[in-house]
């Protein structure tokens, strides 16, 4: 082999031997470039926007020193409909997102778990494909596939399934799908369908068949042994896929502006508009503050279950 | 499954003959559900009509129009150098990254690591875009620099790329049995050459489907580059991204279809790649054992 030829010490070795350069490289860049952002935009969100710069939230002339702390984007976010609306909306668009990936997402991620294990890979390789095509060329693709003579369109049309959705008042007329709530949520549940198959296929091909067997044994129905042994089993798997999904859903950008059409209010949007058409910069800020707010449940619950499952691995 | 499973334990976990047609139905509508929208974009790059949704038959000159197109060739071209050094860079932090959380389970502060290491795989992009542009805008006042444009736009896919790049290593690194290494340090290697001669051949695969992922990734971000682009600094999706709100269009199909196809050959020839030097390690591994 070739040990003999490593055996030289050099500099660089010993630096890399400790564990201090292996944490604390990765460590120190992501405090700079994560973590650090987000102190800033909490700053320069209750700061004054000035012509150029932003005031400083510190000033000392003439002997004071002045704190001054802007809170009026906050008012405004609390008072202004727009921005009211704009969170709640992308609340209900993520949950249904969410529900709507389990509900095509967990039978998926079953039936593939539980094919023949020959098949098992290339199943999964099929799946994480699409991951490989650009994300925002898929996105696109439903503008043609939902638009006027579009294949899904002419399909759903031909069925009448048209109707149903305008009653459910996801459409605003006949055969008119595309810019709506309908496109929106299809766009998106298309997107982070995988995000969710993926973990749940990972919780449910791991789990061990024989207390399946037994609960037969003892009399369970395969129903009853679904229920009662295999969904339970799969809970970090949900719990992983679901905030997978919903929470790069609520501040998702893309698709609504791809395929929401105008009525569609989303606070990505929102502050997307903010910072590149306002450039209000300190408002922007606000709203990112609130949607990091309003997200950070479920990304505690996330980083917990990511953690355990670090852990189980063991 | 066991060989050995007999027909009631099979019927337990799979359920009546009903249920497994069942199973094989929906994995076909979910599959075409997921490949619905390439395969319509290249069937669609080839229509020979102005109306992108009405067939007209076909042709090639969506193709030739695509080589002339300054704004895609240098956005393509901006693109893939992001994408590139964003895929090495995200590579090598992340064997860090994976290894400070797989193989140290107890430091200082490890639960933030965890966190932000973690976050940005679900972090909204306008707030992580924001909130690095913001930074760096501040920083660029202070200190000069940066100014917006390649540079910036690295710093923020390699955000992301070290948080995919960390997933995929670390699993690697997760499911390697510890005894080898172990063997290799009690016989007297030190722990780079352990990392060197050991560790590194086993993970070798799960680099190249990181680089190859956080590549794809960086080829195809849109809100992180618009956040950080300067003038003069369009990528690909940023070009995309712009005519394609504007409606359907031909020209887009033929970039999706070429982009489609340079990155299918690069995942297919690098899994075929892999798979051979899988087999190759399986037989060096079952000779070893035979012969010791």
């Amino acid at each position: 082999m070739k040990a003999r030829t490593m055996a030289k010490p050099s500099f660089i070795q010993g630096l890399l031997r400790g564990r201090t350069a292996v944490i604390g490289l990765p460590y120190a860049w992501l405090l700079i470039f994560f973590a650090l952002p987000f102190v800033i935009v909490a700053k320069i969100s209750v700061s004054e926007m000035e012509t150029v710069h932003f005031k400083d939230l510190i000033s000392y002339a003439d002997g004071m020193l002045r704190l001054s702390i802007k809170l009026g984007n906050y008012l405004f976010i609390t008072q202004d409909d727009l921005y009211f609306l704009s969170y709640v909306a992308s609340l209900k668009y993520a949950a249904v997102t969410t529900v709507g990936c389990l509900l095509i997402g967990y039978p998926f991620a079953y039936f593939m778990a539980r094919a023949r294990g020959t098949l098992q890979p290339a199943l999964l390789m099929l799946v994480m494909l699409p991951f490989w095509t650009s994300f925002l060329l898929r996105v696109y693709a439903w503008k043609g596939l939902l638009g006027e003579h579009g294949w899904v369109a002419e399909a759903i049309e031909a069925v009448g399934l048209d109707q149903l959705l305008l009653a459910a008042g996801l459409i605003p007329a006949l055969g008119k799908l595309m810019n709506t709530p309908f496109s929106l949520v299809v766009g998106m549940i298309y997107t982070y369908l995988p995000f969710m198959i993926l973990p749940l296929y990972a919780s449910l091909a791991k789990m061990d068949l024989r207390l399946l067997e037994a609960a037969a044994d003892l009399g369970a129905t395969p129903w009853v042994g679904f229920w009662r042994i295999t969904v339970p089993l799969s809970k970090a798997g949900i719990i992983a896929g679901s905030m997978l999904v919903f929470i790069p859903c609520v501040g998702e950008f893309v698709i609504p502006e791809l395929l929401g059409g105008p009525q569609t209010l989303m606070i990505g949007r929102v502050l997307w508009d903010e910072f590149f058409s306002n450039n209000d910069w300190p408002m922007a800020s606000a709203v990112a503050v609130v949607m990091i707010l309003l997200i950070i449940v479920p990304l505690a619950i996330f980083n917990k279950y990511q953690a355990e499952s670090q852990e189980a691995k063991r | 499954m066991s060989s050995g499973a007999t027909i009631k334990a099979r019927r337990a976990i799979l359920g009546p003959q009903a249920t497994r047609w069942f199973g094989r139905g929906w994995l076909g509508l979910g599959y075409v559900f997921l490949y619905l929208p390439i395969l319509a974009l290249i069937i669609y790059s080839f229509n020979d009509s102005n109306i992108a949704s009405v067939w007209g038959g076909f042709t090639l000159k969506w193709y030739g129009q695509l080589l002339q197109d300054r704004e895609v060739v240098t956005g393509l071209w901006l693109s893939m150098q992001i994408a590139f050094v964003t895929a090495c860079s995200s590579v090598l932090l992340g064997i860090f990254a994976a290894f400070a959380l797989v193989k140290y389970k107890r430091f200082k502060g490890r639960t933030l690591f965890a966190g932000m290491v973690n976050a940005p795989l679900v972090m909204p992009e306008v707030i992580v875009g924001l909130s690095l542009l913001l930074m760096l805008v501040s920083m660029q006042r202070a200190l000069g620099f940066p100014e917006r444009g390649m540079l910036t736009i690295w710093l923020g896919h390699l955000l992301l790329g070290l948080a995919y790049a960390t997933v995929v290593i670390g699993a690697r690194l997760q499911d390697l049995p510890p005894q080898l290494e172990e063997a290799a340090m009690d016989l007297g290697a030190k722990p780079f050459q352990v990392f060197m001669l050991v560790t590194l051949p086993m993970i070798a695969q799960s680099l190249l489907s990181a680089w190859l992922l956080t590549f794809t990734l960086s080829l195809d971000d849109v809100v992180l580059s618009a956040f950080l682009s300067g003038p003069g600094a369009t990528t690909l999706p940023l070009v995309i991204f712009s005519r394609a709100r504007l409606g359907v269009s031909p020209s887009i199909n033929a970039v999706a279809t070429v982009i489609i196809l340079v990155v299918s050959v690069g995942v297919i020839l690098a899994s075929v790649l892999i798979a051979r030097q899988e087999r190759r390690r399986a037989q060096e591994m079952a000779a070893a054992q035979r012969g010791g």
